[in-house]
């Protein structure tokens, strides 16, 4: 199969250019930048459109197993898919957790059954992500997973984050950390400032993110252990990763797009899509966030995709759920950045692709002879609206909703095998 | 010229003018309470549903009283009464009370912001009578009512609010209505109970009491909630009151014309004494009568009412 006449990205040789692409068995087969012969074999025009290796998201909320309602690893995969994501790693806090191999493999049979994109399971750090005793990780490397974290709670006791990145390292598994501490965000449910007072609604500091990513930087310099910071949303985790990675600390990290395109202001009609962990924060922080990314010192952009019914989040904003969906918004909130602040749309690609691929130790997220023909074509003209209509997720909350974006996948392939075509 | 609201959420929604016009109509709607046959047929025929879904006795029974000696008939809802209990979420209940068709829902909820969605997805009337730590409008007003009965006008008025500004949807309310309307607002509380951001309120902030008493006209307390206690909020109750609890000597120590609020319920011998509480200076207990006539004048112009009554 070929896919001729589009513009070809890939991250990870840095290279962007018109070629046409040869498909066999599920393998990029080959690249011809000038063109190829024609032959008998199917052939997608992609003339006008970008040719993008699938995007990696490494931070996913499938609620598969337990919370069904909300997602579950079928309805999760065509979101995906309707992305342009063909890899995406899913989070250990499902009922039952995923600190035991048997959920690990659970998840693997169930996505070989159901998922139309790869689905890379993330084990808990530790049982129950109660914080105390380490989860079986080598077991559950040995299942399949990808990476360790007990994201949506921070471990609390730093000896239990020091053995944690010790014992995960030596199965080679990297460490995600959810950074808060806990007893500074106690009842809070928005950024803490001017407007959660004007609104009555009990803040999160920022400083209680910043407090645990120095810790954990700390512990990762101390152990020379590589962590993985994960939804970092503030000016001063900024500016702790930057020192850090300066004086060569193995720290990497990820923002989502929720945190690099708005800020607590969509809370201000007290819409519980806006709430989400770590809060939607103040301009200056996004800020911050932007310029970290135009730095480069921002390794990966992922979603923290969290699916919750309406049911849940049709609440008070007091007791609604955190999270948003963000899998079907993740490139045309890329899009968005490169085209609102000048960023080049490569690197940010890359934010997305080959360097979680890197981190999570997988491959992906490349467009190269020998690659997995992982594949989104993109109508980069294309505007549109994204609306509930557009929401392929049980769950629609999204903080999106109703905003317009330019650049649209219009269809997606994993290993050769098309998983979405827009209508 | 008709009301332009059908709702009252927060003061700070109002204009100057506004505020103005409601202070200015509450002395004729007072007037009724003081007759012998307290009643008018104003609102007959109208239904006032009063929700809520927290302890109150003096809001509750003055949104009543205000819309009984209207004529309108009234029906109060408590959370403890009612399928809040059994796990019926709020804009449930309020769909419900809504199919009965009721002119106006009065509102108290423990949690900020679902007066705002009510009047937004109800088509009655929906007036806040409380929301979480965010505002308390009724409360406002008839606190300014009651200082410009006293002092005649608010413009320079110096007010001092002393207490938990940071969990008081009253302080809140008074900060944006005061400060539209001229006086001069002070608050004053230990830094742990000032909220995040005040310094953008356009108001002056102390962390002592002491150095603004002589200074004021109306010393407004606010209740110490002592569930506060175990956020370690303050050390403890003698601590606070101390530094911060409005006494016998820091009274004397007030403008000979200055004044004592308090938006209840007191803990007396805790933010006040009772030297303070029921001197001559005390206006709570006119708080609490002019709240009726500030009820009266919101249900009226909420309903529909004309701002030009006599």
């Amino acid at each position: 199969m070929w896919i001729k006449g589009g513009l070809v990205f890939d991250p990870a040789g840095n290279v962007q250019e018109k070629a046409d692409i040869y498909i066999k068995d599920g393998i990029i087969a080959g690249v011809y930048p000038g063109g190829s012969k024609n032959s008998d074999e199917t052939v997608i025009d992609a003339d006008g459109l970008w040719v993008l290796p699938g995007l990696v998201d490494m931070h996913v909320h499938l609620r598969d197993p337990g919370f069904e309602y909300k997602e579950d690893i079928s309805s999760g995969s065509m979101a995906a898919a309707a992305g342009g994501v063909t890899t995406l790693a899913c989070m250990a806090n499902t009922d039952p957790v995923n600190d035991n191999p048997s959920v690990t493999n659970y998840i693997l049979e169930k996505a070989r059954q159901t998922s139309l994109v790869r689905i890379l399971p993330v084990g808990a750090v530790t049982k129950g992500l109660k914080g105390k005793e380490l989860a079986e990780m080598g077991l559950m490397k040995k299942a399949g997973i990808v990476a360790v974290s007990d994201d949506g709670n921070p471990i609390e006791d730093a000896s239990v984050l020091r053995m944690a990145l010790e014992y995960a390292s030596t199965f080679g598994l990297r460490v995600i950390s959810h950074c808060q501490d806990k007893s500074m965000s106690a009842s809070g449910v928005m950024n803490e400032g001017a407007l959660s007072s004007l609104l009555g609604l009990p803040g999160i500091p920022p400083v209680s993110e910043d407090l645990m990513v120095a810790r954990d930087v700390l512990v990762s310099e101390y152990t020379g252990i590589p962590i993985h910071i994960t939804h970092v949303s503030t000016q001063g985790s900024i500016e702790i990763i930057r020192q850090a990675k300066q004086r060569g600390v193995k720290v990497t990290c990820d923002v989502t797009p929720h945190h690099l395109l708005l800020t607590e202001e969509k809370v201000r009609t007290y819409d519980t899509n806006a709430k989400m962990y770590p809060p939607l924060r103040g301009e200056q922080d996004r800020l911050a966030l932007i310029a970290a990314l135009k730095e480069g010192l921002i390794d990966c952009i992922a979603t923290d995709h969290a699916p919750h019914a309406k049911d849940e989040k049709d609440l008070d904003f007091d007791i609604a759920p955190f999270g948003m969906i963000g899998l079907q918004t993740l490139l045309p909130s890329i899009m968005k950045i490169h085209l609102d602040h000048g960023i080049d749309f490569m690197d940010l690609l890359a934010c997305a692709t080959v360097h979680p691929a890197r981190i999570l130790g997988i491959d992906g997220g490349e467009i190269r002879e020998g690659a997995r023909a992982d594949i989104a074509l993109v109508d980069p003209q294309k505007k549109w609206i994204f609306t509930e209509q557009e929401v392929r997720s049980k769950s629609k909350n999204s903080a999106f909703l109703g905003d317009a974006f330019t650049g649209r996948v219009v269809q997606t392939m994993v290993q050769g095998k098309t998983v979405y075509r827009a209508d | 010229m008709t009301w332009p609201y059908k709702d009252l959420i927060a003061i700070a929604d109002l204009k100057r003018e506004e505020i103005a016009t409601i202070l200015d109509m509450a002395s004729s709607f007072k007037e009724i309470s003081k007759r012998d046959i307290k009643k008018v047929p104003t609102l007959r025929g109208k239904t006032v549903v009063l929700l809520f879904y927290e302890p109150s006795t003096r809001t509750r029974l003055s949104f009543e009283l205000a819309a009984k000696r209207l004529s309108a008939d009234t029906t109060a809802l408590s959370a403890s009464g009612s399928s809040f209990t059994k796990g019926e979420t709020i804009m449930d209940a309020a769909y419900n009370v809504m199919a009965m068709a009721p002119d106006c829902i009065v509102i108290r909820y423990p949690y900020a912001g679902i007066p705002r969605k009510m009047a937004q997805l109800l088509p009655c009337s929906v007036i806040n009578a409380g929301d979480g730590y965010h505002e308390h409008p009724t409360q406002a007003l008839l606190d300014m009512f009651t200082m410009k009965e006293r002092f005649g006008n608010l413009e320079g008025l110096k007010v001092a609010i002393v207490g938990d500004i940071m969990h008081s949807r009253v302080a809140r309310s008074n900060v944006y209505g005061l400060r539209k309307m001229g006086a001069q607002v002070v608050l004053v509380a230990p830094r742990t109970l000032l909220p995040p951001g005040v310094d953008t309120w356009g108001v002056d902030v102390a962390t002592e009491l002491d150095p603004v008493i002589p200074d004021s006209d109306v010393i407004m307390m606010l209740r110490v909630q002592k569930e506060r206690l175990s956020r370690q909020f303050f050390s403890g109750e003698r601590e606070y009151s101390f530094f911060y609890g409005l006494n016998r000597s820091r009274v004397e120590k007030m403008k000979p014309d200055a004044v004592i609020m308090h938006p209840g319920p007191m803990n007396r011998g805790v933010e006040i004494t009772c030297d303070a509480a029921d001197s001559a200076r005390s206006m709570i207990l006119d708080q609490v009568e002019n709240g009726v006539a500030i009820r009266m004048t919101l249900l009226y112009l909420s309903l529909g009412g004309s701002v030009n009554v006599d």
